[in-house]
């Protein structure tokens, strides 16, 4: 029997379509039918000048939105060679680290929701607001902020963020220990998520998938540890690996790189060096209000760079970052003009997606339903 | 990432054993990259991935350019990473538009790399570039129905009219 789990689907994590084979209640195919959110983001880049891109970019995975907006930035960044403020990358650290908590409390809520326990969904954000009030402090959004731009970040953090994150860490630890006390040893999460949606270590770097799915398997691979970039390389901190590769092994890394990621989050926020918050390049980089009624310099640098934008010469890069799904990587081919001729991400949830068959195939179900709340899914990096 | 000087030296193990296959090497921001000539990318791709010493296993992504109005135009991208030694590697294989309808054509390296099979559909979908090879070729973000291939440089941007309430019956 074929049955079709649609595009509307609360249980699909997104306009996901499967079309399923079934056997009784067994699995015996499945294929992924995707499209349904996808609206030309990469296209539509090709129109727009540079920092108009960033917008776009970040609305793709539309839960980890830094994350694209560093990965788009950095390879701007590394194409024209500038470097950015050290404040800048122990600032863009934290927010990167604070949307990976955001992702994962995002996936938590919504994944135990799908397993039955519907009150991890409203614990998990309530205290996802906490961290959407942090982004509103600094950013003035609390999702898609444009808090990331080339050269480093747009405004300083205001007065009042440091106390206010500082709350968040010391409380954070407390909370992910009461959700693992909730779930880690609760039998019927247990049962739905033990040995359910193994795939083998090999199979998964075959089908290309990165991310906490791969370290559930037992592979410790993790561009944070792997390429220096931002901050990471002076920051401490751990890379949970699981051992079996099951769905309980991915949720317990996930919960594991929350509490990881407050730490990093409080030891980049310790370390913060003074300095500026975005590189001096007039060039990519707009100059500050105050300098515009007096120096002609800076009023035409800013004409050019709010009319034209600023212009990437020929070139080509890929730049890849650890994103709370896996490697999420930007591949920019610049003309010379002020914009972009292709932008493509590689998004982790559209390659991870292929090993959904195989986590599927033989099992029945609600465990392909398991199995898809823990492979963690964002439709929108899918469709882009 | 290999550094130039180490770029060369795979340049010229590859043609040791495969000649004519490397046809330029390209290095820039810190980044290695191959050009390939596209009818040998499977024996340079394989190359990479299993002699010993190189040991490129994972690809990290496959994905495609249009470089118009530079010839030749289709630029397919392979993004090979070394795990053990954290190197990635470029293998850029660049094809001709072969004119009218005709579509450009790459082997499909979905038997060495299955990961490619979702990414190669997806250069498919939007630069029309067929793999040969590929065991289920068909569009995968856009609808099967679809007309044309979106991505190419010479589509135009706003390529169809936004379907809205009041101009839906006459665009059908």
């Amino acid at each position: 029997m074929t049955v079709n789990i649609g595009p509307h689907h609360p249980a699909t994590h997104g306009v996901l379509r499967l079309i399923v084979d079934l056997e009784g209640e067994v699995v015996r195919d499945l294929k992924p039918v995707m499209g349904y959110v996808h609206t030309g983001i990469e296209k539509s880049c090709e129109d727009k000048s540079y920092w108009k891109v960033i917008p776009f970019v970040e609305r793709m995975d539309y839960v980890s939105y830094f994350f694209q907006a560093e990965a788009f930035c950095g390879a701007v960044e590394r194409l024209v060679e500038l470097e950015i403020p050290e404040r800048a990358k122990y600032l863009r650290t934290i927010f990167l680290e604070l949307n990976r908590i955001h992702s994962h409390l995002v996936w938590l809520g919504t994944t135990a929701l799908d397993l039955g326990a519907i009150s991890m969904l409203w614990y998990c954000f309530r205290d996802r607001d906490r961290v959407l009030d942090l982004f509103e402090m600094a950013g003035g959004q609390r999702m898609h902020t444009r808090y990331f731009q080339v050269g480093g970040v747009i405004e300083d953090i205001p007065l009042g963020f440091e106390a206010k994150l500082r709350e968040f860490i010391a409380e954070m630890p407390t909370r992910i220990e009461q959700y693992q006390a909730l779930l880690d040893r609760n039998e019927i999460f247990l049962r739905r998520t033990k040995g359910v949606g193994t795939v083998s270590r090999e199979r998964l770097l075959e089908l290309g998938v990165t991310g906490p799915l791969l370290r559930a398997a037992g592979e410790p691979w993790d561009l944070r540890k792997t390429f220096d970039h931002l901050a990471y390389p002076e920051l401490d901190f751990k890379v949970p690996v699981g051992t079996v590769g099951d769905c309980y092994d991915r949720y317990r890394v996930r919960m594991a790189e929350m509490v990881e990621s407050v730490r990093i989050a409080e030891q980049a926020l310790d370390a913060l060096p003074e300095g500026p918050h975005i590189a001096d390049d007039r060039k990519y980089v707009l100059p500050p209000r105050s300098e515009l009624s007096t120096s002609m310099e800076s009023l035409i640098h800013h004409f050019k760079l709010v009319t034209e934008g600023y212009r990437v010469g020929p070139g080509e890069i890929y730049y890849a970052i650890e994103s709370p799904r896996g490697e999420l990587g930007c591949f920019l081919l610049a003309d010379g003009s002020a914009k972009p001729a292709r932008v493509h991400f590689r998004d982790p949830s559209f390659v991870n997606l292929q090993a959904f068959r195989d986590m599927s195939v033989g099992g029945y179900v609600a465990d392909m339903i398991a199995s898809l709340g823990l492979l963690d899914p964002i439709l929108g990096g899918v469709d882009r | 990432m290999p550094d130039a000087p180490g770029l060369e030296l795979i340049r010229g193990e590859i043609e040791e054993r495969h000649p004519g296959a490397v046809l330029d090497t390209g290095f820039a921001q810190e980044r290695a990259a191959l050009v390939v000539d596209p009818e040998r990318i499977l024996d340079v791709l394989r190359w990479l991935r299993e002699t010993p010493g190189q040991g490129y296993t994972f690809l990290s992504s496959v994905h495609a350019a249009d470089y118009l109005p530079a010839e030749p135009r289709f630029g397919v991208h392979y993004e090979l990473l070394n795990m053990d030694r954290a190197e990635r590697l470029r293998v850029k294989a660049l094809l001709a538009d072969p004119g009218e309808d005709a579509l450009p054509e790459i082997d499909s390296c979905v038997e060495m790399y299955p990961t490619a099979e979702f990414q190669e559909r997806e250069a498919y979908d939007f630069f029309g570039i067929v793999f040969r090879g590929h065991p289920d070729l068909r569009r995968i973000l856009l609808p099967d129905d679809y007309v044309g291939w979106p991505q190419r440089r010479d589509f135009p941007i706003g390529g169809e009219p936004v379907t809205f309430t009041y101009n839906e019956r006459d665009l059908g």
